[in-house]
């Protein structure tokens, strides 16, 4: 075929750089990545953009993603990009979480982050346990599921119920968009990119706080293959965290109309 | 006659994860066991003809590893009927 006849679909884009990741084969980690950095490419933001990475598999996004980048210590990532996003109030702040992060040590930061409605965008990478120490029990493990730290699986009358964090941040006001997506088939896929870029907008215009949260797999640590893990995520994840809109503020609803 | 596309798999990126392997809809993808990469995967590849260009394998595709090209049907369509 003639390459002047054909169209590009699909290339890798701008805002990723040339090198692999230090991600197991499968791991849904670098779909999120590559959505970020696509609408991040369309919308033109990259020479604007700094992302704070957090500890966890995901703090080498620094590595992975072609723009600025600072490392926040654990679980405090929404605290640095709030005074990122206050010496800097042009410039488009996001962060990017993993579970273990955000939902147990940085618990603090994103409830309080959320709360005064600080105008940055938070991605919450949610694959049921700590990946990159070894797969122990994280507080979004689901009950009865088998971890390193919880061989027998969780037991909820000792170690308590997982945390649903977008319904939880949905409760305050300084929320304007909580939403969950899942990154396990290609519709939810676009769906969590069309999501991502909502949260931008609302950043660009200043109307808060915007978080969305991405169910994503763990292979190595679920041991399954990645085709099995996508099957997991959608029979067992799912279910306990159902995907959905859980604050979307009357402002937002007019970007996304 | 749907439109003909290719995909290229980049050696760098691909580890072999099968994701694309499983999401496309024409199942003309799978590793190539005669190629292996730096880091020790056999990469994906097409094994025969049916690609039709629409990105699927580049949307679950977790390394951002291939880049899908489609036949212009702009080109097409400028053909005259009959010629």
């Amino acid at each position: 075929m003639d390459t002047q006849e054909e169209v590009i679909v699909y290339a890798r884009p701008d805002s990723l750089t040339k090198t692999n990741t230090h991600y197991c084969p499968g791991c849904t980690h670098g779909v999120a990545h590559h959505l970020i950095a696509e609408v991040i490419d369309e919308m033109g933001l990259r020479e604007r953009t700094i992302g704070v990475a957090s500890v966890g598999c995901s703090v080498f996004a620094y590595n992975y993603m072609n723009f600025d980048f600072v490392q926040a210590p654990h679980g405090r990532a929404p605290a640095m990009a709030t005074g990122v996003k206050r010496v800097f109030p042009d410039k488009v702040v996001l962060t990017y979480q993993g579970d273990g992060d955000l939902a147990s040590i940085g618990m603090a930061e994103i409830v309080h982050a959320a709360a005064r409605g600080e105008n940055i965008s938070v991605f919450f990478l949610n694959n049921a346990n700590y990946g990159m120490t070894g797969g122990q029990m994280a507080p979004t493990t689901l009950p009865g599921q088998k971890t390193t730290s919880s061989p027998n699986g969780r037991d909820v009358e000792t170690q308590g119920y997982p945390i649903r964090a977008s319904e939880l941040l949905a409760t305050l006001d300084g929320a304007s968009y909580v939403v969950r997506r899942s990154l396990h088939d290609p519709k939810n896929i676009r769906l969590a990119k069309k999501a991502i870029r909502t949260a931008f907008e609302v950043q660009l215009r200043g109307l808060g706080f915007s978080m969305v949260e991405l169910l994503s797999t763990c292979p190595t640590n679920w041991e399954m293959t990645p085709q099995n893990s996508l099957k997991w995520l959608e029979e067992h994840m799912i279910p306990y965290y159902p995907l959905g809109d859980y604050k979307v503020n009357p402002a937002v609803a007019e970007i996304k109309g | 006659m749907p439109p003909k596309g290719r995909i290229i798999v980049s050696d760098l990126y691909c580890k072999g994860c099968e994701l694309c392997v499983g999401a496309c809809p024409q199942a003309v993808i799978a590793l190539n066991p005669d190629r292996i990469t730096a880091k020790g995967y056999h990469p994906a590849s097409l094994f025969k003809d049916g690609c039709t260009g629409c990105g699927i394998c580049a949307i679950v595709c977790p390394d951002a590893a291939i880049t899908v090209y489609r036949e212009d049907l702009r080109a097409r369509r400028a053909i005259p009927a009959g010629a």
